[in-house]
């Protein structure tokens, strides 16, 4: 079905990213060319949506107060969150875009989603528990917790919006470049029914309606991931060796794909990437939201402790595909490649791998249902991004900024059901405009904001008693600032999306996390340490009251409403 | 929330117990994280010429590709490890201070 009339693929940011070293593109879909009406997918995706839809149904029924629309009342279970959150964070771009690389270049992929893991643990040592100890609906009950509401509030609320912007804009202009090599549509349309389906997700069903279809899609993309790999596994009597020594022999790079290649190219990149991604992904509003829809911190930890168990599970399972799909696709190229050509790469582009493994392994039908799951995959995400980007213009903003704190649970509500519809609205509108753009640099934008704003601001709060709400706004601007504008300056905006001259952009290196992080790490700590206010003394006054709470869960349950 | 109940955590030694046992078995874990990650990282910076060599002659599998998996499976393992010991021991101390604030 996906043969006969494809066009000419294009190289994909796989060929542009190992090129410009630029290390941050890994998670882009790139520009992809429209393949012929997949009828299997289209009907295999049309089950999932009429299927989630119906859970959003029974949601409704359940959705009444705002506690319930920003966390699902805190009823989910440690293992059911645990999957949510895998749901959350597993993109398609993490499932097509791994394996993509690793179909390209073998070994490079493993350093990648090596780096997409390693925020778990850290999110749980320092994390976990204190949010769940500490907040209510959102990261910015946690960092505000002691101090000038105001401030702390508007700065969070902007935080998560601009991490929210960024990472929705991907993941619709994602939306769109899937569905047309994976169902033969139009752009439009994707970012139409995706918006349209996150809308209906969000504004019905609430937190219990997207958790559940964080874990379907989890469940569905976990079970068809596993059957890839076995299958390819079976055909080497479940030797790596022997796959990897038959992808060595039929690869066009050879043994280079058992070595690091051109992935990281120098130290300090190196180090500055793994900390966005490190500390990164415990800046994310949407998944930092999810601590709060479970009902104690022991439930905190375990369902982190399964979300990193799947997570590190999937990426195992993309490498294993990754190497399958060189193997198993050169044994017919006249299917899924270019003219036949090797050289020519894969039709459709590098990130079909996993797609066109799929159908080398379980025909068609299971290839219109791995195009599904990786569709089902985006609405799951941008549900998430989009209740958190909710949650922090009408809990933050409107409850707490404009009403302090005397806006009743009904007017919140509402306040998030509009703010749903525009974000609805605003993220077609984007994702139809940057459909031609290079958008490449804006999930690895996302962390590097997470990590240098977001991060360093809830970091301080929670755990250093010195922090006034002078130091901590000024930390966070500060690394804002820092993080947007040097990622301005690097190769991959500069160069690949502001069209100057190749090797004019002024910040050398893949990514800011280490100077925007470090920078507000240090505002932080020098705004706080000169800052003598009364405030400032009320709120280090109020730090031994707030570590109670946070070690214990002292007055955590009923604050929660449960 | 009760400023007694925490006051009196506050005055307990437990609850200074379960913070500096906790703090320091997470930071701990932390440390250890972040050295297998970062040094990962920076063999392939510095030294990639060891981890393409082949575990053993005749081979093809080169030492990066088991040590990136082993990164893998440490994250898994290390997170689990912290979770269930927070989550029997630490929590048990948790809830014996809380029992113990509550009573008097």
């Amino acid at each position: 079905m996906i043969s006969k009339s494809t066009r000419n693929a294009l190289a994909l940011t796989l060929g542009l990213m190992v090129a410009g070293g630029a290390i941050a593109a890994g998670a882009d879909l790139g520009n992809t060319t429209k393949q012929a009406t997949n009828w299997v997918a289209i009907a295999m995706f049309g089950i999932f949506v009429a299927g989630t839809l119906w859970i959003t149904k029974w949601a409704a029924s359940k959705t009444k107060s705002a506690a319930d629309f920003y966390t699902a009342g805190g009823g989910i279970t440690g293992f059911q969150n645990g999957l949510a959150i895998a749901g959350d964070y597993m993109s398609a771009a993490s499932f097509l875009g791994i394996s993509g690389l690793v179909f390209a270049n073998g070994f490079d992929g493993l350093i990648f989603s090596i780096g997409w893991l390693v925020g778990w643990p850290v999110i749980t040592f320092l994390m976990a528990e204190r949010l769940r100890n500490l907040g209510k609906f959102t990261f910015a009950d946690v960092a505000a917790y002691r101090f000038a509401q105001t401030p702390m509030r508007s700065f969070a609320a902007t935080g998560s919006l601009v991490v929210v912007a960024f990472y929705m804009i991907a993941q619709m202009v994602g939306a769109g470049q899937l569905i047309k090599v994976l169902f033969g549509l139009e752009y439009t349309y994707a970012v139409i029914i995706v918006g349209v389906l996150m809308m209906c997700y969000v504004l019905f069903g609430g937190m219990t309606a997207t958790t559940w279809v964080q874990i379907i899609k989890a469940c569905l993309l976990l079970t068809g991931a596993t059957f890839m790999a076995l299958a390819v596994l079976w055909q080497f009597n479940f030797n790596p060796e022997a796959l990897f020594a038959k992808a060595v022999e039929v690869h066009t790079k050879h043994d280079a794909i058992m070595a690091p290649g051109a992935l990281i190219k120098d130290p300090v990149s190196a180090i500055s990437v793994g900390m966005a991604l490190m500390f990164g992904t415990a800046g994310l509003p949407h998944i930092l939201m999810r601590f709060f829809t479970v009902p104690s911190a022991k439930e905190a930890r375990k369902s982190v402790g399964w979300a990193t168990t799947w997570i590190g599970y999937f990426y195992i399972l993309t490498f294993i595909i990754g190497f399958g799909a060189v193997v198993m696709l050169t044994q017919a190229p006249e299917l899924y490649y270019v003219d036949g050509d090797l050289a020519k790469g894969l039709k459709g582009g590098g990130n079909m791998a996993a797609i066109h493994l799929a159908n080398a392994v379980g025909g068609n039908v299971f290839l219109g249902f791995i195009s599904a799951v990786a569709f089902a995959t985006i609405l799951a995400v941008v549900a998430g991004l989009t209740l958190s980007g909710a949650s922090a213009v009408s809990h933050d903003l409107y409850a707490t900024v404009f009403k302090h704190g005397n806006a009743d649970s009904a007017a919140e509500l509402r306040v998030s059901k509009i703010t749903t519809i525009c974000l609805g609205i605003v993220a077609v509108f984007l994702g139809i405009a940057f459909e031609k753009e290079n958008v490449a640099y804006m999930v690895m934008l996302a962390f590097a904001i997470a990590c240098s704003a977001n991060f360093p601001v809830l970091f301080m709060a929670v755990l250093w008693k010195d922090c006034t709400t002078k130091g901590a706004v000024a930390g966070g601007v500060v690394g804002l600032i820092a993080s947007v504008g040097l990622t301005i300056l690097s190769a991959s905006v500069w160069e690949a999306v502001l069209h100057n001259p190749k090797g004019s952009a002024l910040f050398p290196y893949s990514s800011p996390a280490l100077f925007s992080m470090s920078a507000a790490f240090l505002v932080i700590y020098l705004v706080s340490k000169m800052d003598n206010s009364k405030q400032a003394q009320l709120e280090r006054s109020l730090y031994p009251a707030q570590k109670v709470r946070s070690e214990t869960g002292i007055g955590a349950a009923a604050a929660s409403g449960h | 929330m009760n400023d007694d109940i925490v006051a009196r955590i506050e005055a307990n030694p437990k609850y200074h117990e379960l913070v500096s046992k906790r703090s320091s078995y997470s930071i701990v874990m932390s440390i250890l994280m972040i050295i297998v990650y970062y040094g990962y990282i920076l063999l392939i910076a510095f030294n990639k010429e060891w981890l393409s060599t082949k575990l053993a002659p005749g081979m093809v599998t080169s030492v990066g590709i088991p040590l990136g998996v082993g990164v893998i499976v440490f994250t898994i393992v290390i997170t689990n490890i912290y979770v269930r010991r927070a989550n029997t021991e630490f929590d048990e101390m948790s809830a014996a201070l809380l029992k113990e604030a509550n009573k008097k």
